[in-house]
This record gives C-alpha cells, sequence and structure tokens, in this order.
C-alpha cells in the first residue's frame, strides 16, 4: 500500500540540455517522417529555430539521472510491478535544439481501484527553458499492480 | 502546412490514420535507448517473464508518439496545446497499431479555431490499446 503521505512528495529538480544528436537519435526510435525532427537546415526553412522536439519528447527529461528508477525504489515499488496507465502534456512553447530544459517534479495523487489490486499514483512535472519560460506541465501516472 | 486544409475540420472528421510498422525488438531497444526508458521489461525477455508476462511489451510512449504523428502529420505540432493519453492494454510484439484521431468537437474564438480530438489507437484484431484527447488551437488568418 502506498502512503497517502507521499502525496505533495517534491524531487529533486532536473537539468537538461537538449542536443541535435539526441533529438535525432529519438526523431529515429519513434521514425518521425517529417525533417523538422531531424534536418536543422529544413526545420530553418519552416520557421523552427532549429531541430524542433517531437510530442513525446519531454518523456527523456525524467530518465536523465543515475538510476532514473530510485524514485521507485525509494517508494517500495518494483520496477516489474508497473505499468504506464496515463500520460498527460499540456504545451506552452516549443522545444528546441540548443534549449537548457529544468524540470521539477512531485507526487500528485495516490488512490487505488480493484480494492486495492490496483494502485495508482501520479507524478506532476514543469519544465522551464533557459528564458524561465514555463514551456510544458506533464502528468504520468503508474499503475502498481499488487498480486 | 496547408491552412485551409486545417480549418476545414468539422465535428466528426477524421485525420487521416497512421499504420505502424509491426512492432519489434529492435524498435523497442532503439526507443529504450534514444528516450532512456530502459526498463527491461520492454527489452529483456527473462526480466518480463519474471514479471508475470509472456515477452517483451511496448513503451507506452512509443506508442503515444506514433498517434502523437497522426496528428502532426496534419497539424503544426506548436497547434497542439493539449495531448492526453491513456493506455488501455499492453502493446506486444509484432502488433501492428492503426491510429485514429476525430474531431469531436470546435470552437470559434476571434481570430482562433480550437479542434477537439478523440484518438484511439488499435491493433489488427481491433483491440484498443490508447485511448486519448488533445486540443488544437489553429490561428485563422484575416482573408479580407
Amino acid at each position: 500500500m502506498l502512503d497517502q503521505k507521499l502525496i505533495g512528495k517534491t524531487y529533486p529538480e532536473i537539468l537538461f540540455s537538449v542536443e541535435k544528436q539526441r533529438l535525432k537519435f529519438f526523431a529515429k526510435a519513434t521514425q518521425q517522417t517529417d525533417p523538422i525532427y531531424f534536418d536543422e537546415d529544413f526545420a530553418k526553412t519552416k520557421g523552427h529555430r532549429s531541430i524542433l522536439a517531437p510530442l513525446t519528447f519531454l518523456t527523456t527529461v525524467g530518465y536523465e539521472q543515475e538510476n532514473p528508477y530510485q524514485y521507485l525504489e525509494d517508494l517500495g515499488i518494483p520496477l516489474g510491478s508497473i505499468l504506464h496507465a496515463k500520460q498527460e502534456y499540456t504545451n506552452y512553447e516549443p522545444i528546441y535544439a540548443g534549449d537548457q530544459l529544468r524540470m521539477k517534479s512531485k507526487i500528485g495523487e495516490i488512490y487505488e481501484k480493484k480494492k486495492g489490486m490496483l494502485e495508482f499514483i501520479s507524478f506532476l512535472s514543469y519544465y522551464k527553458n533557459q528564458k524561465n519560460k514555463l514551456v510544458a506541465e506533464s502528468i504520468s501516472t503508474l499503475v502498481l499492480r499488487n498480486k | 502546412m496547408n491552412e485551409n486544409i486545417i480549418n476545414q475540420y468539422q465535428i466528426g472528421d477524421r485525420i487521416p490514420s497512421l499504420i505502424t510498422k509491426p512492432i519489434s525488438r529492435s524498435m523497442l531497444a532503439l526507443y529504450a535507448g534514444a528516450s532512456g526508458d530502459h526498463n527491461p521489461i520492454h527489452i529483456d525477455i527473462d526480466f518480463a517473464k519474471k514479471a508475470g508476462l509472456s515477452d517483451v511489451i511496448a513503451h507506452g510512449m512509443l506508442v503515444m508518439s506514433f498517434i502523437g504523428q497522426a496528428m502532426t502529420n496534419i497539424f503544426p505540432q506548436e497547434s497542439i496545446k493539449k495531448f492526453d493519453t491513456k493506455f488501455i492494454s499492453m502493446t506486444n510484439i509484432n502488433d501492428i497499431l492503426t491510429c485514429e484521431g476525430k474531431v469531436i468537437d470546435l470552437e470559434l474564438e476571434d481570430s482562433l479555431k480550437r479542434l477537439f480530438l478523440n484518438l484511439l489507437v488499435i491493433d489488427e484484431s481491433g483491440d484498443k490499446k490508447l485511448s486519448g484527447s488533445a486540443i488544437i488551437e489553429l490561428i485563422l488568418k484575416d482573408e479580407k
């Protein structure tokens, strides 16, 4: 059982440099076909500052840590028992290669379904760029399958 | 991007579906590397079996990126203000996914057109993998 007291728990800020090569790799892995996601010159002809980060790219920011699953270990959640239940993004500003992002996260909600067989935990994250502008917010909800 | 085409979208209209290649192990390994999500449940069959699955499963976020592309194929990415998905069932190796979007509502506000989309990803047998919604804001050009 996850402790309700965890709601509101905050995590250390993560700094993330949006690198061109990383964007190209991510575009390839997600099979992007539009060159604005991997060709800087083309992106510029379309009015973009540089290569554009695709819609779900912010998912990479949270993994930019020595042990990206440490937060689960700290909560006593085995990695093999969780699945991604929901993902929500609110976008304010486009993110480009060269941007410096800062992500702040906290635990949003903890609730259960099916008499505790399924427990849900959501993480709220806020992303700001080098101009201190809020570029996006996300909510990731994980489901813990209890045996 | 042809703004006239975008502005033609009305309630009930569907965006062109995106059909993926069959999900493969190398696709998942590549995504694990690119995203930083190295959770072995997506790349290590032994780990997946220990977790009670019969095989590795696709990253939900990879599936989300496919439905995202179905939208960005039509709408400029900057117009997509809200993008929410719910992962309904696991996506397995060899699944071929069809990503669909349908306009369920729209608002006109001065020079702004706001589309509300329902999103759905299904496999070849019609099993739902992901459902979701998006809000798209398009600035209408004054044609006078």
